[in-house]
């Protein structure tokens, strides 16, 4: 059999569910229809199509358009050593869809991971914390509109209470209320950088 | 004829006093215990809040993330080129290897991985199992180290260094290597780089003879981690481990068989795997592929294209000057090449739209770059499944009803790195 044959196989056993495999370079993408049956089709691939091994989940954000989430599944079989991909969209309202801990245990840890980076969430998952990030962070940082640089939050962070010593000078920014580009040193509060700011602002290169 | 028997029973007083000594065993207080974030043998920066009955574990969790730098992030937002310098510091005890699976995703989602040169091909695959050989010393001595073998450390520290020798003269780094490119590789090998990795090949051998000698038998060593950690081979393909950890649960599976890359189907080499799937098996399986690689190594060095000093002038990179770099005095002085290497440098090379996933056999497992791409030279996202993340899941199942001593067994026979596991 072929990773085409068993996506087929998939296929049939859900009719419109699920779409026609896509092949792109070898490999077969399914697209479920409805998120809310991801655990029943990822169930049915595991029990009747050997897939015992859940390789990978992850989400990917298209910005801009609707729906906003697309998760995706790699699947993985060690019987036939084949492997499919099913995709599905979430709406970025609903931003939740069932687990699949229920199926493969290894799901635990890569939806706590798609909740952290992405603030899908997962209903029925056992345990969903952040867990890259830190339990109380505000943001989700692998959104497209998270700025790369970051953002100021209130927590923890502070590296720096004074002006460094040579302030101004080659390879050392202004302290300011900004990004983390724009801050280093870091200052307690955005008050407390406003007259450094105000004062020292390089123009052109050179201090004014 | 009747005998007379002496039966020993307790009155009631005795027997609640045995009631309440037996239900203090078994429901004494917890203990929390914070392991790490800096704890030597939690190799890194990983952090286990363990809840304690006595000496007996009876509750794990694992807190990562400490060395979260956001690389999937910065992906999206660079060239397929730039972010090469980045997987030097997932696995950052094999860089090599990651630099091979990253250039192969992406020649992959190109439709290039198929038109690489041979010899850059069996470049790669030398990479690789030297990558695969420094990752597994610096794993079992540590392992060793942390079960009380300090000796086996500073042997296989000695051969490591060699590795590191021989990566610093081929890529001009000992650690961040950056040493592929989309397409080919950075450089060819150095005049004499063969004999010395010949000469290395040689007496790495010795080395892991002596190690054996001092772990596979060892009374002490094999108290501590026969039994220890078992991992059903059922429960191993639940939660996903992939690599040694998984083959030490007894299945049978490498990506370098089950799918090859490179030139792996033309070389002969043997999968260990273990049988029981406690820390021991996962040692033998470790110290077995190590071997293993050797063999390849060997096979590797003795049928490069072009000989070892690459007279006969193979090519090393993709003939595409949309894709590789060109040659710097073609840049100088021809037109075309000029342009190919403006484009490229800005804009990186042109991948078309589509989405692939690309998984190489690393030291740690399996690891995999998911690529779903909108077209031009920006990933519009880029997931690293990374084989630490996935092996270290286990732990919450793994370490309860297990001793407290037996934690640094635990840990040192799963073999991860905190680079890779954070991203």
């Amino acid at each position: 059999m072929t990773s085409g044959e068993i996506a087929i196989q998939l296929k049939s056993k859900f009719g419109e569910l699920l779409s026609e495999p896509v092949e792109f370079r070898g490999e077969y993408t399914l697209k479920l229809a409805d998120a809310e049956r991801i655990a029943e089709v990822c169930a049915l691939a595991k029990k009747e199509l050997g897939f015992d091994f859940l390789v990978d989940i992850t989400s990917i954000d298209n910005y801009g358009e609707d729906p906003r989430w697309t998760v995706v599944y790699h699947l993985y079989g060690y019987g036939h050593h084949l492997s499919v991909r099913i995709k599905t969209d979430v709406s970025e309202e609903k931003s939740e869809l069932p687990t699949v801990t229920s199926v493969w245990r290894t799901a635990d840890w890569h939806e706590r991971e798609i909740y952290d980076m992405m603030g899908i969430r997962f209903s029925g998952h056992p345990d969903l914390r952040r867990i890259l990030m830190w339990e109380g962070y505000p943001y989700y940082p692998l959104r497209k509109d998270f700025p790369l640089a970051g953002k100021p939050t209130d927590l923890p962070g502070v590296a720096f209470t004074k002006v460094t010593p040579l302030e101004g000078g080659p390879f050392v920014t202004l302290p300011s209320s900004g990004d983390a580009i724009a801050r280093e040193p870091r200052v307690r509060t955005p008050e407390d950088a406003e007259p450094a700011i105000s004062d020292k602002r390089l123009v052109g290169g050179k201090l004014q | 004829m009747a005998t007379a028997q002496d039966i020993s029973v307790l009155d009631s007083a005795a027997r609640a006093a045995q009631a309440v000594e037996d239900a203090a065993d078994i429901h004494g207080e917890r203990m929390v215990l914070n392991m790490g974030p800096s704890h030597p043998a939690t190799h890194g920066v990983l952090r286990i809040v363990l809840e304690l009955d006595g000496e007996v574990i009876t509750k794990a969790d694992p807190d990562v993330g400490y060395l979260h730098r956001g690389d999937e992030k910065i992906a999206e937002n660079m060239t397929y080129t730039q972010f090469i310098p980045y997987t030097d510091r997932l696995d950052y005890l094999a860089p090599l290897a990651n630099n091979v699976a990253y250039a192969l995703a992406v020649e992959k989602l190109m439709g290039i991985d198929k038109q690489l040169p041979p010899r850059c091909q069996f470049i790669r695959v030398i990479c690789c199992e030297l990558a695969r050989v420094s990752a597994h010393l610096l794993g079992l001595g540590a392992f060793a180290m942390d079960v009380g073998a300090l000796t086996v450390f500073l042997f296989t520290f000695t051969e490591r260094e060699k590795i590191y020798n021989l990566i610093e003269a081929l890529t001009g780094a000992r650690f961040t290597t950056t040493y592929t490119r989309i397409g080919g590789l950075a450089r060819d090998l150095p005049r004499g780089w063969v004999e010395q990795c010949r000469k290395f090949l040689n007496e790495v051998v010795l080395n892991f003879d002596e190690s054996e000698k001092l772990l596979t038998r060892n009374r002490i060593f094999v108290d501590r981690t026969k039994d220890i950690g078992v991992i059903p081979k059922e429960v191993a393909i639940d939660y996903g481990l992939t690599g040694p950890n998984l083959r030490g649960s007894g299945v049978e599976y490498d990506l370098r068989k089950a799918h090859p890359c490179l030139v792996y189907e033309r070389l002969q080499f043997d999968i260990p795997v273990g049988s029981v799937g406690d820390c021991y098996d996962r040692y033998l399986v470790r110290m077995e592929e190590m071997r293993q690689s050797v063999r390849i190594l060997h096979q590797c060095l003795d049928q490069l294209p072009g000989g070892p000093d690459n007279k006969a002038g193979e090519p090393i990179n993709v003939p595409d000057g949309k894709t590789v770099l060109p040659e710097k005095e073609k840049v100088l002085t021809g037109m075309e090449e000029l342009i190919h290497q403006f484009i490229l440098v800005t804009q990186g090379v042109n991948a078309p739209s589509g989405e692939i996933y690309f998984s190489a056999e690393n030291p740690k497992g399996e690891l995999g770059f998911y690529i779903h791409s909108k077209g031009g030279g920006t990933p519009h996202r880029l997931k690293i499944r990374a084989p630490s993340f996935v092996n270290l899941s286990i732990l919450p199942w793994l370490l309860p009803n297990n001793m407290m001593s037996d934690v640094v067994a635990i840990l040192g026979s799963l073999d991860f790195v905190m680079g890779e596991c954070d991203r």
